[in-house]
């Protein structure tokens, strides 16, 4: 069984997110770069999981993103899978991210394509459904755990108060979230196999997006937290009143 | 690591007669992607398996230290320097020094683990014939077998060949039968193996061996009780006619003080690295708590008294940690070229680790002790939260205070690099004479006020640096001379010319980092950085004013003391710089990252 997991490469969240001066880029100097924890902790684990357990024989990562993407996609490997593919391309939304892959994975063929359910940066959660339409493949998204029987993947997916079990045939696409595997560190062996692991550069054919992203701005600082007696009901309904204006 | 123009490499302790140039030096914003990625694994080893149980390490929870440190080694990280066919990954000492940085912040876990993959594991992978290799390395780089190191003895401490512990050989000719009393010795509730330092019958030297924990007649005491590093073991380890196969005699009979004195050289330049991390990691602490807590109705890191706390707090770091790596760097280039010239590996890191053990002294000192100061301010910032328990500062306080006692004392190290450098000179291997009396004539020459001075962005600190190196030889030039053979005795003034060289060596190898640094990122993206190097020379230069002035008023008087403090005064003499508002830059820089960044 051959399985492709996607990696995403997002800031770190302790990094000092810096607009360029017309607020429509970040300014990626200075920003320190991270693998999205879903596609690395659940996604990229589970795989590793399966070809340990002698379910899978291959694992594939891909990330489409410029050559400064590289260290996140070699750390990736240190963690495990066989060979990388990095689409030279960079990509505003998930509907070139998923264009792109899908265009890879037809030419391959994958029994299983992993995801993280959203990436933490731009928190969209949509390019493993939109990739799953473009391979034309059935999609199972929040995935808790994933076991595979025969030619079945038995998915457990968290829904509002609660979970489902669903039954997929392969090849099936899955946006994995917490409980799919626990987080690994990468290991002494993983890390100077991950040089040596073939990554592999693909010049896609042009994908336009469907989104043109016109400005950013950044959060509002945090003011200060007011603490109320639980005794001094008149004053919170004051300060809710005059200060937060909520009320 | 290439080695280039290795006819002119620079020797141990020449830094005090020679220039560097700045791209010769390997500065930690070298690390390449791979060392990243090793780094980062350490960090969140730390972070996933060590800090959250740092209480329960402590309470030396049974079983819960050896775990970590299998943890560790199922990483992979008990092996990084052991070569591949001994189960390690044979990474250089730079590696292996970032590693020991990184873990450096973890407290009694990063006790175990410097005595595991220093003295612990040391000994024998360097010493040990081949069967001996074989047997024990690759579980001691797998984290399967604990190893601990057992030199200091009741009477014996610092004056290390001086203890008790006796070795003799069974009437069967099979075994050492050792008897003695060690005591301090890390990791020893846990260890399978201990190397163990005793003399065999009447020797003068001691010898090494290998001693297993089930070997007959091995006890230990319980665990000491100690100010801080609470989760590591500490214990007394007793031999009653221990029986030691003949076979586990390590080395040759009365290498035992050479092993014991070159495992030393290169622990004192990881306990270096390891207090670095921990420096970092407490800074980091510290403006976090700085700017959550407010009072007066600001956060306290708006407040100019604590804005000095956490600048200085990174300015001694950043000196102790670009002194560390240029010396791990050499370290390495002086071993590769040993190899070049066609000795055996393991020699040659011996040799290149012994050839900067002026350095690794002198390091060990500057970090322990910027250390110290680190978490002494770190307590203060934190306030009345400092002094309680229940805050993290209130264990990195007590951790952070064996490092100035352990690996040789902060004193003994001082001696060491003087006495290393006097006899350096004095067996012709470095030329202090020449450049010495070069010093004295210019004493009674007339300042070359014309001289035109070259103009550049380091210009002056190069120019302060090479004053720094006149008024060190200048004051040790006439301790030796005033002194002669009792200057051995005369410990104050050695300990004022080891200051003296380890803030030489401190501004030098801050200003060579910075140097590279600007040439690698340009000057506007290396402000802070640019601040932290001037008001560290400007220090230093205090600092050795003070120091220089103090030995030579023990020394000298009349006119040749004047002409003396005259020449102190001109070659430590710098621009005065307005160093709050450098400091003030420094912290800015500190408080919006809200860590150590630099």
């Amino acid at each position: 069984m051959k399985i492709l997991v996607c990696i995403s490469q997002v800031p770190d969240t302790t990094t000092k997110i810096i607009l360029n001066p017309n607020a429509t880029a970040i300014n990626k100097e200075g920003t320190t770069y991270v693998i999205n924890p879903y596609d690395e902790w659940y996604a990229l684990i589970r795989a590793i999981e399966l070809k340990e357990s002698g379910i899978a024989t291959e694992i594939h990562l891909i990330t489409v993103g410029k050559a400064e993407v590289e260290p996140i996609i070699r750390k990736a490997l240190s963690l495990g899978g066989d060979e990388a593919i990095r689409i030279d391309a960079e990509s505003i939304d998930p509907y070139q991210t998923a264009a792109y892959i899908a265009d890879y994975a037809k030419s391959v063929g994958y029994d299983l394509v992993l995801c993280g359910k959203e990436s933490i940066d731009y928190n969209n959660g949509t390019t493993g459904v939109i990739l799953a339409e473009m391979l034309d493949l059935d999609y199972i998204g929040f995935a808790t755990s994933i076991k595979i029987e025969g030619n079945s993947a038995i998915v457990n997916r968290e829904i509002e108060g609660g979970e489902e079990t669903d039954s997929c045939k392969l090849p099936v696409v899955i946006a994995c979230q917490k409980g799919v595997a626990e987080a690994r560190i990468p290991n002494m062996r993983g890390i100077m196999a991950a040089r040596t692991r073939p990554l592999k550069v693909v010049t896609p054919s042009a994908v336009s997006p469907l989104t043109e992203i016109l400005s950013y701005e950044l959060p509002l600082a945090k003011s200060g937290v007011k603490m109320v007696s639980p005794d001094n009901m008149d004053e919170l309904v004051e300060l809710l009143h005059s200060e937060a204006k909520v009320i | 690591m290439n080695i280039t123009g290795s006819v002119n490499a620079i020797k141990g302790g020449e830094f005090l007669v020679r220039e560097t140039e700045a791209d010769s030096i390997f500065i930690p914003e070298e690390w390449n992607e791979e060392q990243l990625m090793i780094a980062e694994t350490c960090t969140n080893f730390l972070a996933q398996h060590v800090t959250p149980n740092l209480t329960r390490i402590d309470e030396q929870e049974e079983g819960l230290m050896p775990h970590l440190m299998e943890e560790a080694g199922a990483l992979g990280l008990l092996g990084i320097s052991i070569p591949e066919e001994y189960g390690g990954f044979g990474k250089d000492f730079t590696t292996s020094m970032l590693v020991t940085e990184k873990l450096g912040a973890g407290n009694s876990f990063s006790v175990a683990f410097s005595a595991h993959t220093g003295i612990g594991t040391l000994p024998i992978l360097y010493y040990g014939n081949a069967e001996q290799k074989q047997k024990y390395i690759p579980k001691l780089a797998s984290g399967e077998w604990k190893g601990a190191y057992c030199l200091t003895e009741p009477g014996a401490g610092s004056d290390a060949n001086s203890g008790k512990a006796r070795a003799k050989l069974s009437a069967d000719g099979k075994h050492y039968l050792i008897t003695g009393q060690k005591m301090w010795i890390t990791n020893a509730g846990f260890a399978d193996i201990f190397t163990v330092f005793a003399k065999i019958d009447d020797d003068e030297n001691l010898s090494a061996f290998i001693v297993e924990k089930n070997f007959e007649g091995l006890s230990l005491n319980p665990e000491e009780h100690k100010m801080g590093i609470k989760g590591s073991s500490t214990r007394q380890v007793f031999f009653n006619d221990c029986k030691v196969p003949v076979e586990n005699l390590l080395s040759e009979r009365q290498n035992g003080f050479k092993i014991a004195v070159n495992i030393l050289n290169l622990g004192r330049i990881k306990l270096g690295g390891g207090t670095v991390g921990a420096s970092k990691e407490v800074i980091t602490m510290a403006v976090r708590y700085a700017n959550e807590r407010e009072q007066f109705g600001r956060a306290i890191s708006k407040y100019g008294a604590i804005r000095h706390k956490l600048a200085q707090q990174a300015i001694r770091t950043y000196g102790s940690e670009s002194a560390i790596y240029r010396a791990s760097q050499n370290m390495e280039e002086a071993t590769e070229q040993f190899v070049a010239s066609g000795m055996d590996e393991i020699k040659a890191k011996l040799k290149g680790t012994e050839q900067f053990a002026i350095e690794a002294a002198l390091i060990k000192v500057h970090a322990s002790e910027t250390l110290d100061y680190v978490v002494d301010e770190g307590v203060q910032i934190y306030g009345g939260m400092g002094y309680s328990a229940e805050a993290p500062m209130d264990r990195a306080y007590r951790d952070s205070r064996i490092n100035r006692i352990f690996e040789g004392t902060n004193e003994i190290n001082r001696m060491l690099m003087v006495d290393m450098m006097l006899k350096r000179a004095l067996k012709g291997e470095l030329d202090l004479m020449g450049p010495a009396q070069a010093v004295a004539g210019e004493l009674t020459s007339i300042p070359d006020f014309a001289a035109a001075e070259e103009e550049g962005l380091f210009s002056k600190e190069k120019k302060y640096i090479k004053g720094f190196k006149k008024a060190i030889l200048m004051v040790a030039g006439a301790a030796v001379q005033k002194l002669m053979t009792q200057l051995g005795k005369e410990q104050e003034v050695l300990m004022c010319l080891a200051d003296m060289l380890m803030e030489l060596y401190v501004s030098e190898s801050t200003q060579l980092r910075v140097e590279k640094l600007v040439g690698m990122r340009g000057e506007e993206a290396c402000k802070e950085q640019l601040d932290i190097m001037r008001v560290y020379i400007n220090d230093a230069a205090e600092n050795i004013l003070k120091s220089g002035k103090e030995a030579i008023n023990s020394f000298a008087d009349g006119d040749e003391k004047r002409m003396m403090l005259m020449g102190l005064k001109r070659f430590t003499k710098t621009e005065d710089i307005n160093t709050i508002q450098a400091r003030r830059n420094i912290a800015a820089k500190l408080i919006t990252e809200n860590k150590y960044c630099f």
